[in-house]
């Protein structure tokens, strides 16, 4: 025999086999995934940190500008000053839709059509026809008290309440745009600039009658927020200004709120700047395909301030001794308002995730109700849809008067500074507030209203957390209660399986099993009986057993 | 008893390290599936990334020493005494008949080893690499990005994938267990880890012609 060299300690072999493959086996993976940790260190986030950390040094310092050393009477002596300069900047705004209110867009299945305030209606405070008086608030001009604003008078432009670098200037309550009657107007016309989160937040922040009602992640916070609340904003981080994204070109800013536009153009992405691959590693970079970047790192929204996730215009109206009323809840958020009706509020929400392409389907005044919930934006977009990614939305819900003879929603007159003028929230009459509110708008009225539910989509696209607060693999690849849970139409690991597999596979398995622990028995119970039969065991005396 | 070399250096590295990848990507495996919960899904899918590399590496060096050594001959299914061995699985053993067929390092499989092993290597591992390489570059189209996959529902990927880990599962189990029916219960298992297995002398019908060539190159 040949073996004898073998057979010296074939058990030091056999273990020295077992162990080395073993620890060699165990030792790769576990190093490869220890040193697979580089994500220390992102170079385009750092270039990108460096080229925002650097502030831009106006050209122009306006206070030694003869031009506006001067009293100024009304705002539009102060619009007439910029345009002694900047000779032909009204064009670029009058083209713009801060102005216009409106955009042309190509929309498929209404054609070439124009949408934006004028026309759209929301689930808030429903529509500006009728009430322009008071919404006017938020238009970039001064005087839009009625349907007869001059739309190409450039003296009505109003450059402060963008540019105004003193957070000074305040546009008055129902004043039709113009100025509030404190204001400064050389102090503001002296201190103007590049616009500052406060400029676009006069606005932004307090759409819908306050602060966050609207959007859920754009309110007043953000002017000096952590990096936990808006990594982008935070005053201890990149305090970033809106127009360092929203950058414009004469005037046309960047990206759009699909409350009032339909189209896939001129979005402000996350992309623009961190770039579709902006992960190190290529497994999240390949997520980007088909999830926004805003799905996973935006894990919550309204962080800070609640925000109005509910709307019923069915309980408004309500008196107490014949006057209107309101109620607020422990935060100070209101729960009813006789003007409005009532409303639920929520902090620190997890958004719903659709599916999005880019386009809407906007609900215009005068629009058949085709649904309900009615849709008043719906965004279009679905796996299939190459252009579809994930996104995280608000979805704010209500009900709101609608015609029911002529199925549509009603433009009803909110807001007039008389009683008796018809409007609602002097008046509390749903039935004049309809006819008058819809005669402005050139509809008819059957006289029949009723309270329809409806739906809008907000996309969430602000208060990015840090990185590490952002939403985990296994928050959407889970089999329960997962963030992507409502999404159908997909295969998401983690989440979904084939039943039918699954359940036939566990069975087989399981079978095998006891197959094979079966056979293993059946052996065991043979050998020791045939083990007895050989040793001739006969008697079960354990003291002495028989050898 | 007599030893006899049944399994070379390379064949007991690849078996060990094989079996540990499949092992350790089961368990990852089956946690992205969602079936239960270890290291978290991150974790998970990152390990079972890894370690799928390095069954494919492992694969290849394995069909490269299959063809040098003509080794695969071995696996080249036969029905010669294939009845004989699922008979003797299924009630010879238990009547202490012995083995049908005889193992040496020529014949190191039985008929029904080699029609599973055959299955195993030319069927099962296929489905579950092609689908998994599938399932990990997976990506449908994006206006400017690179296209691997271009419109095959991951769901179907998934199903064969699936399909593949089930049985492996199941060989895992039924493979583990007949490690157990050799000469001893352990005999076969030790034979996998030093190379030698022991042999009861009496049990060998065949020439003596066949003994010493194998004696010759042990």
């Amino acid at each position: 025999m040949v073996q004898n060299k073998n057979t010296e300690n074939p058990r030091n072999t056999m273990y020295r086999n077992i162990f080395l493959v073993l620890i060699a086996v165990v030792a790769i993976l576990i190093l490869v995934n220890v040193f697979h940790k580089e994500d220390n260190y992102n170079l385009k986030i750092e270039e990108l940190r460096h080229e925002y950390a650097i502030k831009k040094i106006p050209s122009v310092d306006h206070m030694k500008l003869p031009a506006l050393d001067k009293v100024f009477e009304t705002p539009q002596e102060v619009t007439e000053a910029c345009l002694s300069c900047h000779t032909e900047i009204h064009k670029e705004i009058m083209a713009s839709s801060h102005w216009n209110w409106e955009r042309v867009a190509y929309v498929e299945g209404r054609g070439i059509s124009s949408a934006g305030k004028k026309n759209v209606m929301n689930n808030f405070c429903l529509g500006t026809s009728s009430n322009e008086q008071t919404c006017a608030k938020c238009h970039i001009g001064f005087g839009m008290s009625n349907s007869h604003f001059d739309f190409e008078n450039a003296r009505n432009v109003d450059c402060m309440v963008c540019h105004d670098n003193s957070e000074a200037y305040l546009k008055g309550a129902s004043m039709a745009g113009y100025p509030d009657r404190n204001v400064n107007l050389e102090e503001v016309a002296q201190h103007v600039g590049s616009p500052l989160k406060s400029n676009c937040g006069s606005c932004h922040f307090f759409s819908g009658g306050g602060n966050n009602v609207k959007h859920g992640d754009l309110e007043s916070a953000q002017l000096s927020c952590s990096r936990e609340v808006d990594v982008h904003m935070a005053a201890n981080g990149m305090n970033m200004e809106c127009v360092a994204c929203h950058t414009a070109e004469n005037h046309q800013i960047k990206g759009k709120l699909y409350s009032v536009s339909p189209d896939n153009n001129n979005r402000a992405t996350c992309e623009q700047c961190h770039t579709s691959t902006p992960h190190l590693s290529d497994v999240i970079n390949r997520h980007s395909n088909k999830v926004s970047c805003q799905a996973c790192h935006i894990p919550e929204y309204a962080k800070v301030n609640s925000t109005k996730m509910s709307w019923k215009w069915s309980d408004a109206g309500k008196l107490k001794d014949g006057k209107p009323y309101e109620e607020e809840d422990s935060l100070g958020n209101h729960r009813y308002m006789s003007i409005k009706g009532s409303f639920e509020w929520a902090r620190n929400v997890k958004p719903d995730y659709v599916w999005f392409n880019g386009t809407a389907e906007l609900y215009l005044l005068g629009d058949t109700i085709k649904s309900i919930p009615v849709q008043m934006n719906k965004l279009n977009g679905s796996y299939k849809d190459k252009a579809s990614k994930i996104i995280p939305v608000k979805i704010h819900v209500g009900d709101q008067i609608f015609d029911k003879v002529y199925n549509r929603l009603i433009q009803p007159r909110l807001y007039s500074e008389n009683e008796g003028d018809s409007a609602f929230w002097k008046d509390f009459n749903w039935e004049e507030a309809s006819e008058a509110g819809m005669a402005r708008s050139g509809l008819p009225f059957s006289g029949k209203y009723g309270f329809v539910e409806t739906e809008m989509y907000w996309p969430v696209n602000h208060m990015v957390s840090p990185k590490e607060k952002s939403v985990g693999c296994a928050e959407c690849h889970t089999r329960v209660n997962g963030r992507l849970d409502k999404l159908a139409g997909f295969y998401l690991p983690g989440r979904d399986r084939h039943m039918a597999l699954d359940t036939i596979g566990y069975w087989a398995f399981i079978l095998t099993l006891l197959g094979v622990i079966s056979h293993g028995i059946i052996r065991i119970v043979i050998t020791i009986r045939k083990d007895r039969y050989e040793k001739q065991i006969i008697s079960y005396d354990e003291d002495k057993p028989l050898e | 008893m007599q030893k006899v070399y049944i399994y070379k250096g390379f064949e007991r590295f690849w078996h060990w390290s094989q079996a540990s990848l499949i092992m350790f990507l089961a368990l990852t495996g089956f946690e992205v599936h969602g079936s239960y919960h270890i290291f978290g899904f991150e974790k998970a899918a990152e390990f079972h990334r890894t370690a799928s590399w390095l069954l494919i590496g492992l694969i290849i060096f394995a069909i490269f020493w299959h063809v040098t050594t003509g080794e695969w001959r071995q696996y080249v299914p036969t029905t010669k005494q294939l009845k004989a061995q699922i008979m003797y699985y299924l009630s010879g053993m238990f009547k202490g008949e012995p083995h049908p067929t005889e193992k040496t390092h020529l014949t190191k499989l039985n008929p029904l080893q080699r029609m599973t092993y055959f299955g195993f290597k030319v069927v099962l591992v296929p489905i579950t690499i092609i689908s998994g390489i599938l399932y990990m570059l997976y990506k449908t189209i994006d206006q400017n990005d690179l296209i691997v996959i271009e419109d095959y529902p991951l769901a179907s990927i998934a199903f064969w994938h699936m399909l593949g880990a089930i049985l492996l599962m199941i060989f895992l189990v039924v493979h583990v267990y007949m490690t157990t029916t050799g000469t001893t219960p352990t005999s076969n298992i030790k034979a996998m880890m030093t190379g030698y297995e022991e042999i009861e002398e009496e049990e060998h019908h065949h020439s003596t012609e066949k003994d010493n060539n194998q004696k010759d190159i042990v």
